[in-house]
Parts: C-alpha cells; sequence; structure tokens
C-alpha cells in the first residue's frame, strides 16, 4: 500500500486544475450536500435537454480526493445521456466498492482513482460528488428518494 | 531530523507509562504507532484491560439483584467505582454519580430529565459556540419541545470564550448554563469559576461537559460550583461505554426519571409506578457493570501517576507541539498560551486538506484526527472546512511530536 498508489499524478492535476468548477446560469439542476464526516461541501449543476446531460459544474470545497473525483466526474458525465450518466453512477460506485474491473477506455482517468479503494474511509470522499450528481438527475425524474443512503 | 525538548517532563516517567500500554507496542505497517487521538479516545492500560479480565472470570454477576457471593462481589466492585469516580471530581456523596455510556448519554439525560420538568417558554439555555454537538443537540431538542431559547457565548479571536457581553447573555430568564470544560476542538479552558457564578447570580444551574476536562485536569465539583458535569470515561483511560453523570443531589431528586424499566422502579402497578432514589432511578436495565469496574481501574492509574502532574506533562508537550507546527508552517487555532488550554492541538497545514494529510501520516504510523471534530457551528467561526487534529495524553512523547512534523514534510512532498 504506497502513497502513490493513491494520490496519483492525474489525481493531484485535476485538484490542482479543478475542471468545470464554476456556477452553471441555467442550469435545470442543482444539488448540494455535505459529507458529515468531514464537512466538505459540493455542489453540482446540471443542464439537461432532451433526456441528454448537456453540461455539468461542481463548487464547493474538500479534500484532494472528492474535489479531483468531483473534477473527473464532469468530465466524464458531459454529453451522456440522463439514463447513460446515471449507469456510469451505479458503475463508478461499483467501482469504489472494488467490485468492477473497468477497461482505460469506459473510464479514462477515473482509473486514476482505484487506489481509493484500498482506503475505506476515503471511499466517501471519492463518491460524494456521484451522489449529488444522482441526486440532481433523481430530482427531474421526481424520483428523489432513489439517491443513495449517506452515512457518517 | 528529530528535535527533541531540552528536558522531558521531569514529573511523569513517560518511558514506564509505555510499558502499561500494549497497544504502543505495535506497528502500522513498519512504523511504530504514533497515537495522537487521545481527544478521540484514550489507550487502555493493561491494569484496565486486567481488571476487566478479572471480572468476568472471577465475579461476573448482575449487581443488586442477587443474594449469592458472586453477585455481592460484583455489587461491592460496582458499587466501588461509584465512590471512587466521585471522589475522583469531588463530590463527596458517591449518590450523586449516576452511571452510564458517558458525556453524550449524560447530556441527553439531563436535557431531557431535568430540561422537560424545568424548561418553560421563554426561558434561556445559554451555551457556548465552541461546544461538540453532544452539548448542542440535545438542548436543540429541549428548546423545540419546551419553548425554551438557545443563547451562546461567543469565542474570541484567540479560541478563548467571550465574556464581555456575559451579563447581557444569561439573564433572569436564563435557566442553565452549559459550557465545555475544554474544547475538544481550540484546546480552550473556560473559567468555570467564573461562568458557575455567573449562572449562580441568576438562580441558573451549571453544567460543564467534562469529556475534554476530567481526563487531563483536577476537577472538583463542589469547590468549583458545578451542578452538573458530563463523564466520559473511555477518554480517561478507562473502557468505552463507561463514565457517567455527576450532579447535585437535590436536583437529581427533583428531576424525572429517563429510561423507564427494570431497577429504576420502587413499586409497580399496571396503571402506573413509583421510582427509585438516587442514583437508581437513572439506572434502568442491566448497566454497564464490567465497564465501569474497569474505570475504577483507570481512575486508580490516574490518581497513582496524580492529575497534576498529568497536567504538567501536557501542559509542556502542547507547548513543545504548538511551538513545532507554527514553525514547520502550520496555522494553529486555539490560545497559544498552555495554561489556558489543554492537549488538543487544531491546525491547518499549508495547502493539505486535513483529510489527505491524516492519510499521509497514517502511513508514516502517526495517527491524529482530521475532520470538523463534531462541532459544525466552531468550524464556520473558523472560517474552515475540518482541521487536523494532534491530542495527547499521559503516554505521548516529545519524540512523538516530532515524527508528526518530521510526516508534514511527506505532505509537502506529494502536494507541494
Amino acid at each position: 500500500m504506497s502513497l502513490e498508489d493513491l494520490y496519483k499524478e492525474v489525481i493531484l492535476d485535476h485538484y490542482k486544475n479543478p475542471r468545470n468548477k464554476r456556477d452553471l446560469p441555467g442550469a435545470v439542476l442543482s444539488c448540494s450536500r455535505n459529507n458529515p464526516l468531514c464537512g466538505d461541501e459540493i455542489t453540482v449543476n446540471a443542464l439537461v435537454e432532451d433526456g441528454k446531460v448537456l453540461e455539468v459544474t461542481f463548487e464547493g470545497q474538500g479534500c484532494s480526493i472528492s474535489q479531483a473525483s468531483a473534477s473527473m466526474m464532469t468530465e466524464a458525465v458531459t454529453g451522456r445521456t440522463v439514463e447513460d450518466a446515471l449507469k456510469l453512477v451505479a458503475d463508478f460506485r461499483t467501482f469504489m466498492e472494488g467490485k468492477l474491473d473497468p477497461s482505460e477506455e469506459e473510464f479514462g482517468d477515473l482509473m486514476a482513482l482505484k487506489g481509493v479503494v484500498r482506503y475505506p474511509v476515503r471511499i466517501k470522499c471519492a463518491v460524494l460528488a456521484w451522489d449529488v450528481l444522482q441526486e440532481a438527475l433523481d430530482e427531474r425524474d421526481g424520483t428523489a428518494a432513489g439517491a443513495a443512503p449517506h452515512s457518517g | 531530523m528529530a528535535k527533541v525538548m531540552d528536558q522531558q517532563p521531569a514529573s511523569l516517567d513517560v518511558a514506564r507509562i509505555r510499558q502499561d500500554f500494549p497497544i504502543l507496542a505495535r506497528t502500522v505497517g513498519d512504523k511504530p504507532l504514533v497515537y495522537l487521538d487521545s481527544a478521540a479516545t484514550s489507550q487502555k492500560p493493561r491494569q484496565v484491560i486486567g481488571a476487566i479480565t478479572e471480572f468476568y472470570e472471577r465475579h461476573n454477576a448482575n449487581v443488586h439483584r442477587g443474594v449469592y457471593t458472586i453477585a455481592e462481589e460484583a455489587t461491592a466492585l460496582y458499587e466501588g467505582a461509584r465512590e471512587k469516580l466521585a471522589r475522583f471530581v469531588g463530590a463527596s456523596d458517591p449518590a450523586c454519580i449516576v452511571f452510564n455510556r458517558g458525556t453524550t448519554e449524560s447530556t441527553n439525560l439531563v436535557a431531557h430529565a431535568w430540561g422537560r420538568k424545568f424548561l418553560r417558554e421563554g426561558d434561556q439555555i445559554v451555551l457556548s459556540m465552541a461546544e461538540h454537538h453532544s452539548n448542542l443537540i440535545p438542548w436543540q431538542f429541549a428548546a423545540r419541545a419546551t419553548g425554551a431559547e438557545v443563547r451562546f457565548i461567543p469565542v474570541a479571536e484567540d479560541g478563548t470564550l467571550d465574556l464581555s457581553e456575559l451579563s447581557s447573555i444569561v439573564t433572569e430568564r436564563t435557566r442553565i448554563v452549559a459550557v465545555t470544560g475544554m474544547s475538544n476542538v481550540l484546546g480552550t479552558l473556560p473559567p468555570l469559576a467564573v461562568l458557575s457564578e455567573a449562572a449562580h447570580s441568576v438562580g441558573a444551574v451549571f453544567l460543564v461537559d467534562g469529556a475534554q476536562l476530567v481526563p487531563h485536569a483536577r476537577v472538583d465539583v463542589e469547590a468549583t460550583g458545578i451542578d452538573f458535569l458530563t463523564i466520559s470515561g473511555h477518554k480517561m483511560l478507562g473502557p468505552t461505554a463507561s463514565g457517567g453523570l455527576y450532579g447535585r443531589r437535590d436536583l437529581l431528586e427533583q428531576m424525572d426519571p429517563f429510561l423507564g424499566g427494570g431497577e429504576m422502579i420502587r413499586e409497580v402497578w399496571l396503571d402506573h409506578a413509583t421510582f427509585n432514589g438516587v442514583p437508581g432511578k437513572f439506572e434502568a436495565g442491566t448497566m454497564n457493570i464490567a465497564e465501569e469496574v474497569g474505570l475504577a481501574a483507570a481512575i486508580d492509574y490516574l490518581e497513582g501517576l496524580g492529575m497534576d502532574a498529568v497536567r504538567e506533562h501536557e501542559k509542556q508537550l502542547t507547548a513543545y507541539a504548538i511551538g513545532r507546527l507554527v514553525e514547520a508552517g502550520a496555522t494553529v487555532y486555539g490560545p497559544r498560551d498552555p495554561e489556558v488550554r489543554g492537549g488538543a492541538v487544531s491546525f491547518w497545514y499549508k495547502e493539505v486538506h486535513p483529510h489527505d494529510l491524516a492519510t499521509i501520516l497514517d502511513q508514516e504510523g502517526v495517527a491524529i484526527r482530521a475532520g470538523h471534530h463534531c462541532a459544525q457551528p466552531l468550524m464556520r467561526i473558523l472560517g474552515v472546512p475540518a482541521t487536523a487534529r494532534a491530542s495527547f495524553y499521559v503516554y505521548n512523547t516529545a519524540e512523538e511530536v516530532d515524527a508528526l512534523v518530521d510526516a508534514l514534510g511527506k505532505a509537502e512532498d506529494i502536494f507541494g
């Protein structure tokens, strides 16, 4: 277990230069949540039209893992259908449970988060933004209750 | 690059003390464990672990019920623990000690059994802005149930309580003043005698959250004028779910029961009941007997060291740690003067988020806390979402502070 497995270059890059970290005027969906474990807060804004995720941004503060994961997420879901985006959210959770071995092609930068699986306490940090995205997308379907339970 | 204090605290023989704590001999990965999270829970000496084992191996029985030998032994050990804890906090009457799982349960007990009975609409509950959630949420519940109002003593820039407006915060409508004895985030030691006087001058009762205070300093409830003191056993070398509540006897007697069930009753009919006297009326069901017996061994251990020596050791270590952290470039929160603070030291190291810092330090065997420390309102005042916190106890050394500071360098290597 080495720190290099956790703090990969890609993660530090997304942390120091977060993508799509800004307000999204005109966003139809927006959800905020904090991680009760550490007090980190995150807001995810999404612009969705005709069942397609046109743009996703995030705001807030947190540790490198939560910020990098949020940054990667915005890139990963943009352009997908809502259905497809929700599938990626589910896949990402399974990935964080160590029960999914995705291809580089499917997951891209997200592969860098693989090391988090070995730090169980930090999985919550990595999943936070994804939980909030799901909440925002479910809100659109009127199924807000579908969000994953949030512990801590 | 070890940089050790010129002189070790002379008052405690820390090397010998460390021999009593089996967990301190273990490693994390290939590094020795450097345990700097005693404000969360303390480690346990073999004397405490042994007392629990001996209880289960030789004396285990339910208390106050059996008429056979081992039941009497168990009762004597359990009641002996009550006498010990009473003496330890300066209470002359052991019946003023209610056993339970610790500070959270104790505050809930008072907020419920005292609060629901005596608080009225428009009454005031005075807390400080530095409270742990366990001395905030129970009062929010009590306020909602009774229509009372919760007011707050602010925290000054330097991390001490700002008492400049105390006379307008504590008023004729104040029924209780409830404050931390030592902040688990800032280390601040509020002036308890001053606050007690302010509460009593308007006829209010005075509660001290003793979670961080009782393990680290001499406490005398009677001399200081403390009406309720919540006590956490697991933070003072005792087992988890040990500890309890000190309450002034007349207050405990006036209060309603808390949990209902066996043991807390006197006579029971199908539609009503009469209740046991104090402290029995607050001890429903089978209690945490072995844990309180373990706590008695912890008190013996601390008294063997002497609480003044414990405090002195921590003062020196805290001053050393603050100095080294500041020198390393960390922002340290809370008072700088070790005379007015205890050994819970919150800090932020350069650009490294506390969660990342804690993960990196763990690789070096250094265990610290990162987070909001169950004090979110205080975090908002400090303007940070979280802090890193190192906290010290009788078994910690200056070398361990050095290990902490050395490990900070690793974080800088990654994030710098």
